[in-house]
């Protein structure tokens, strides 16, 4: 099941790559996708039928459009640092407790705190996110963990957990 | 198109300025920002002369690039690490 | 017209990247400013490149390379950061907290 949907990927990704529909050019993208699929489908998804919920797209949607938003809020926010004469920072290594279980939705949390304004992610050790924060602005642990996750945490949980 | 042209000579003195990070920086995880970013940087540079010299096969290259680039980079960040690559 | 507007706002970004790259103090704040001025400036002149050419076979390619430099660049960022923590960089003279220097040992 796992090969199939690595199959399927990784021949679309070719055919957007290439947009060439000739025979030659199916047979060569088609060996390649199946070379890719034998030796890295044990590295894909558990749980592939999730790619069939069709809910999930919706919520991936929502997520993409708060992302992009974010990423915009966080590169004004980085021009301010930067060009202000006196660059106001305070940075520290934050400790934040994670909600999310599965692996694949820890790692796009990681990523989108990396593109959210002041933080980027460190390494996650047990269920502990750790985050480097360019402006620590408060000391008391509910409080900072509400203004790192709780942007992404809902929309991530429905999208891919 | 002139306008275009101003902007991949900004382009490139940016990617130009990152190599003044390389060669001061007082660390070697310094460097290594530096050369990750001149990657991106490199990629802007070939999209733009893809549209200034309308061949799309400029954007190929900035594809590999992405790639290799990425690559590099997590193998230079192992090597800081002190770790083995197939931790 | 929208094309060159993005590619301008693109550069824009970039130029403040390189600024942050310049004049912040340590490693890790130089990452922070590198990273995510670098990736939306140059996604956006991706995205500038896709609107010149529409959805022909060159736009197609600047819109998948999108998504790869997007995932690339973080995750080369946060393997940097945590290289750098374990290769010895020490936070800046401004830091004031690290939570992380009691869970690595």
């Amino acid at each position: 099941m796992r090969y199939l949907a690595l199959f399927i990927l990784s021949f679309l990704f070719w055919l957007l790559l290439t947009l060439d529909v000739s025979v030659a050019n199916l047979i060569t993208g088609a060996v390649a996708a199946v070379i890719t699929s034998l030796l890295f489908a044990r590295y894909f998804f558990d749980r592939v039928y999730k790619f069939l919920q069709p809910v999930r797209y919706f919520w991936f949607v929502v997520y993409l459009v708060v992302l992009i938003w974010e990423c915009i809020k966080a590169n004004l926010d980085v021009a301010y640092r930067v060009l202000h004469p006196a660059m106001p920072i305070k940075p520290g290594i934050v400790k934040v407790k994670l909600e999310l279980q599965s692996d694949f939705a820890r790692t796009m949390l990681a990523n989108s705190i990396t593109m959210t304004p002041g933080t980027i992610s460190v390494d996650i050790i047990d269920d502990y996110l750790y985050v480097h924060w360019i402006y620590v602005r408060s000391e008391d642990p509910a409080e900072y963990s509400r203004q790192i996750t709780g942007r992404f945490e809902k929309f991530i949980k429905k999208t891919f957990e | 198109m002139d306008i275009l042209e101003i902007l991949l000579y900004i382009q490139i003195v940016l990617s130009a300025s990152c190599l003044f990070r390389i060669i001061r920086g007082p660390s070697i995880a310094d460097r290594m920002v530096a050369i990750d970013i001149f990657g991106v940087l490199v990629v802007g540079i070939c999209a733009i002369l893809s549209i200034t010299t309308q061949r799309s096969f400029i954007l190929d290259i900035g594809i590999a690039w992405i790639i290799l680039s990425f690559i590099g980079t997590l193998t230079l960040a192992k090597y800081l690490s002190g770790k083995k690559l197939n931790e | 017209m929208v094309s060159t507007i993005l590619i301008a706002i693109g550069v824009l970004f970039n130029l403040i990247g390189c600024i942050g790259l310049i004049r912040l103090p340590d490693v890790y704040n130089r990452l922070q400013s590198a990273t995510k001025c670098g990736t939306l400036g140059t996604c956006s002149i991706l995205a500038g490149a896709l609107f010149h050419f529409g959805f022909v076979d060159a736009g197609i390619k600047a819109l998948i390379a999108i998504p790869l430099l997007f995932f690339g660049a973080t995750a080369a960022a946060h393997a940097l950061v945590r290289g750098a923590y374990h290769f010895g960089v020490k936070l800046g003279d401004k830091s004031v907290k690290d939570d992380y220097k009691d869970a690595v040992k």
